[in-house]
């Protein structure tokens, strides 16, 4: 008994001393410095100053509203594709065409974010690819520039994520009956009503976790809004980034990091909250 | 209108398989059908058909002489309890009920009355605040009928929903069904591989096989008289001798069995002089020393084993070519002094016999 | 069993400290600055490897900023970026000018650069190259291009591009007639000039076609003639120039903003006499002309101009007549305060709507 508690700990130990090499003492570090600044005398201070410039500034706070907004948006919007691209999948395709699908899900992620966002960037720009073909076919007399606004931004990070919402909803609706469907149509639902009560009821778990995922992974995004957005697609990652690199001003940043964490995991509280569910029964 | 479902030459094809082949049959109003046949053999295809969840490839089905073809399953006037059930764990067991009703935009007053009152005539009464998982298997089976119930559907399906229960739940919910459907007189189709559940329950009885209807009838007449090698297998307990026919005289017939024997029985179709024939036999046709052996046929077996089953106890005997036989064994106390190993006599009237020219074997 | 696997094991570690032996120079530099030819003569002639890393300004400041100046034995700021941030967390260490072949540059060019990394009495970095940011103009579409006030002209709506970065601020600082680099000493000022600037580039905002991230993007927006006036270097002028001889670079009439890159030695660097080796190795007049010839870049090496490609001269006396150098404005060393002051500016520009 005692025996395989010891080996219990001592398998623990690496990934002990990797969360806190890794992650615990870095964290701890941006933490201390995000209450560091500096007087007028340029002395250093112990300081909420960098957290109360976020709220005070208009251009932080605005930002980060705008950033979370187009996360929602984001995360609605891969959930909207993502429920019958999955349900087709699980559930329509022959056994042998649904590793198919699921590999093509994949397939685009063996390569980096950075390649996948400039070949859309090659497709979609004025010179484009897109612009070419439909230049040929007569679609349009003169080249129509798709990039560098927000539909085109959202469109990427729902590309980007959508392998994220997917992956979980398959495996949920995998374990859905086929018979409780059928059930629901033979009493007289319709399919609208099916999915509705039947179908996404079940998938929640699922829901919730994919949400979470995307949401998150949106949140954090650098180098879509970046590269495919538009002029106006200021990202709190970027400004997160300006404040590391291009203004030095490290602190600033590091409240800025601890802000967008805690104020993400607020709107999944939020979320959880609003359609009822537990952290831990999102997360088995 | 008499008849609340007929089915005119319904065949349905998967590729080059024929699941259902040119099926037709009437059911009548308020009446308890059964659909009887082994797996496989296109009972389930031919019920999700009348469902509407799979679309025949020929044939017609009219529900109260409407015509179903390409009438979505959620606008028939059928509903279907499936064989695990498939009540929806999200809900109560109310909001199970409830389902149905809501569908057909009924006020949420009445709505709530109607689910009460079926809830009572299923004997659950009280029950809709309660969860699926936190029902019995008979309860939540009567929780699926009444979801169905309640929508006051013209035909009721039942896929095998018994199935899961264990038996002696089973053989209480046998008779509770067949009391309900007298009570709620609607028309119920039910389908099974189990024979006993088929000829307790059911007004008539489909024997299906391989895609075909062998016979349809009372339980009485299929048992009694069946109408082909397969329903006399399937129906009920049969011993069966293979033979060849060595006297014909009209309805009767003497055949001679592999193994010597010499047997007069009723014939089932046309026989002649000589051709190959199986004799089945019922346990029960067979007396155990029988008094009166005038115009019977007797003979001589070893006692093997006694397979004591209460009421249905029965005797697992040989005959001297090695040809294994049950005979019923009554519980009147007179047969107490049988043992394994001991010889008995045994005779049987011919009318209890009946004899069909020899198939060819199943697959063939 | 046990002592083949020690054997082994002693070896592999035997390797790897012969492996370490072989002298490295570890250089932070940009894309382009160490070209692979001249690494190899490098090592030809004096043994040591050269192990190069790509950044740029902020970055290279971030990266030794992180470890407090270990890590590399050279980096090549731009001239600008020392002094602030030298005062501010001594991520360099002195330069000892005495190590370094005076003779090998343009004296002017080394006396600048020593008079604008002087932090605490001593100077921090020697010049390597230099260059311009100006207009990169498609002259069949935008014939008369030349002043940074066309980068806010109506005629090029949707066909113009600039980078959301501290030259275009200044730029515009001078499109506007400020005189921004005079007004480094004046916060207030300089404050109410960015202010300026942010309304103007906001207003801006519906000519311009994007906001390009790095010079590959801007030159892919050139090249394929999507855009027309381009504020950026000139390297990416004469590159595209190489194709369509319509686009060059042109220096604008209020002046191209001159930037200097320089050799900086980190403050915790290991093998200091290799970053001295490679100093005096690349200025040489061969290696720089080298290097001018294949990214299109002046270096300060004083004998070099006779060995460069005869086209990039060409490039050089096309966009430059000897008015035009006159004119740069070179950029003087940044006060660490304004830098926040612009950041704040630029956010609020690209946020805008």
């Amino acid at each position: 008994m005692k025996g395989s508690r010891i080996v219990f700990w001592l398998f623990l130990a690496p990934v002990l001393v990797w969360l806190l090499l890794l992650i615990v003492l870095p964290h701890m570090d941006l933490l201390i410095m995000s209450f560091r600044g500096e007087n007028d005398y340029g002395d250093p201070v112990w300081t909420l100053q960098n957290y109360w410039n976020f709220f005070r500034e208009p251009i932080y706070w605005l930002t980060f509203v705008r950033t979370a907004l187009y996360s929602v948006i984001t995360t609605a919007l891969t959930l909207v594709i993502g429920l019958p691209v999955s349900f087709h999948i699980a559930k329509i395709a022959r056994h042998k065409l649904q590793s198919t699908l699921s590999l093509l899900l994949l397939l685009p992620f063996w390569v980096s974010e950075l390649v996948r966002i400039y070949g859309w960037m090659i497709l979609l720009r004025e010179s484009g690819v897109l612009n070419f073909f439909m230049l040929k076919l007569g679609i349009i007399k003169t080249p129509i520039e798709m990039l560098y606004n927000d539909a085109t931004m959202i469109m990427g990070l729902v590309y980007t994520s959508m392998l994220f919402m997917v992956v979980p909803l398959i495996s949920v609706m995998e374990s859905l009956d086929d018979s409780l469907i059928e059930a629901a149509y033979d009493l007289g639902a319709s399919r609208l009503v099916i999915w509705w009560d039947i179908i996404i009821p079940h998938c929640k778990p699922g829901i919730s976790s994919g949400c979470i995922v995307v949401f998150m992974l949106a949140l954090g995004n650098y180098l879509t809004p970046n590269l495919m957005g538009g002029k106006n697609s200021l990202w709190f990652t970027e400004q997160i980034y300006n404040q590391f690199i291009a203004s030095f001003n490290w602190s600033q940043g590091s409240a800025f990091g601890f802000l967008l964490l805690l104020l993400s995991s607020l709107i999944i509280w939020v979320g959880l909250k609003l359609s009822r569910q537990k952290l831990g029964e999102v997360a088995s | 209108m008499d008849n609340d479902l007929s089915v005119r030459n319904l065949t349905k094809k998967f590729g080059d398989f024929t699941a259902v082949d040119n099926v037709s049959f009437d059911v009548p109003n308020g009446s308890f059908f059964s659909i009887l046949g082994p797996s496989g053999c296109g009972k389930t295809t031919m019920l999700r058909m009348v469902a509407g969840f799979e679309e025949p490839s020929s044939g017609s089905i009219e529900i109260r002489g409407r015509d179903m073809l390409g009438v979505e399953p959620n606008k028939r006037p059928v509903n279907l309890v499936f064989q695990h059930l498939a009540l929806f764990p999200m809900m109560t067991v109310a909001e199970n009920i409830a389902f149905g009703l809501k569908r057909r935009k009924m006020a949420a007053g009445e709505t709530a009355k109607r689910t009460e009152t079926m809830l009572e005539r299923v004997g659950l009464p009280g029950y809709g605040a309660k969860r699926i998982d936190q029902l019995s298997g008979g309860q939540k089976q009567r929780v699926a009928i009444a979801r169905c119930l309640v929508l006051e559907p013209s035909v009721l399906l039942l896929d095998e929903p018994l199935g899961a229960l264990d038996l002696k739940l089973r053989e209480q919910m046998k008779v509770e069904l067949k009391k309900l459907q007298a009570k709620v007189g609607t028309t119920f189709i039910y389908i099974t591989h189990d024979q006993s559940e088929a000829l307790v329950m059911s007004d008539r009885v489909a024997v299906m096989n391989r895609g075909r209807y062998e016979q349809v009838g009372t339980p009485q007449e299929l048992y009694n008289e069946p109408a082909t090698p397969f329903v006399a297998r399937f129906v009920g307990e049969n011993n069966a001798w293979a033979g060849s026919v060595s006297e014909c005289d009209g309805k009767e017939v003497v055949i001679r069995t592999d193994g010597g024997f010499h047997f007069r029985c009723r014939a089932k179709g046309a026989l002649r002089n000589g051709d190959r024939a199986d004799l089945y036999l019922r346990p029960e046709a067979m007396r155990i020393n029988p008094r009166e052996t005038e115009g019977q046929n007797v003979f001589e077996v070893t006692v093997k084993t006694i397979l004591f089953d209460g009421a249905n106890s029965r005797l697992l005997t040989v005959t001297p070519d090695e040809q294994e036989l049950l005979v019923t064994l009554p519980q009147n106390r007179k047969f107490d002094h049988i043992a394994p190993g001991d010889g008995i006599t045994v005779g049987w009237h011919p009318e209890a016999g009946i004899c069909f020219a020899e198939q060819e074997r199943e697959g063939a | 069993m046990k002592k083949v696997i020690v054997l082994a094991s002693l070896m592999l570690f035997a390797f790897a400290g012969v492996a370490q032996a072989a002298e490295t120079l570890k250089l932070l530099t940009w894309k382009g600055y160490a070209p692979k030819a001249l690494i190899d003569k490098f090592e030809k002639e004096t043994g040591i490897k050269v192990e190069a890393t790509y950044s740029n300004n902020e970055e290279m400041i971030a990266k030794l900023r992180a470890t407090r100046g270990a890590g590399f034995d050279l980096a090549q700021p731009s001239q600008d970026r020392i002094s602030s941030v030298q005062a501010k967390f001594k991520i360099y260490q002195p330069m000892d000018y005495s190590k370094i072949d005076a003779d090998l540059f343009i004296p002017s060019m080394l006396d600048a650069v020593k008079k604008n990394t002087l932090v605490k009495g001593k100077s921090h970095a020697v010049p390597f190259c230099w260059g311009t940011s100006g207009l990169v103009v498609n002259s069949a579409k935008a014939p008369g291009a030349s002043s940074y006030k066309d980068l806010l002209n109506e005629k090029y709506k949707g066909r113009v591009t600039y980078r959301l970065k501290r030259p275009t601020l200044i730029a515009m600082g001078f499109a506007l007639g400020y005189n921004p680099f005079e007004l480094y000493s004046d916060p207030k000022a300089y404050k109410m000039m960015l202010d300026k600037i942010e309304k103007t580039l906001i207003a801006a905002k519906p000519l311009v076609n994007n906001y390009y991230a790095n010079g590959d993007a801007a030159l892919a927006s050139i090249r394929s003639e999507e855009v027309y006036v381009a504020m950026t270097w000139e390297s990416i002028g004469w590159k595209a120039h190489a194709d369509n001889k319509a686009i060059d670079y042109i220096a604008p009439k209020e002046g191209a903003l001159g930037w200097i890159d320089t050799f900086a030695i980190p403050a915790k660097a290991e093998n200091v006499d290799a970053a001295y080796k490679w100093i005096n190795f690349i200025l040489k007049p061969e290696n720089a002309a080298y290097f001018s010839s294949q990214e299109n870049v002046p270096t300060a090496s004083k004998g070099a101009n006779k060995f460069i490609k005869p086209e990039v001269a060409a490039n050089f006396e096309r966009s430059f007549p000897q008015e035009a150098i006159d004119n740069i404005k070179w950029y003087p060393p940044v006060p660490a305060k304004l830098e926040s002051m612009e950041g704040k500016t630029l956010d609020r520009i690209k946020a805008a709507n």
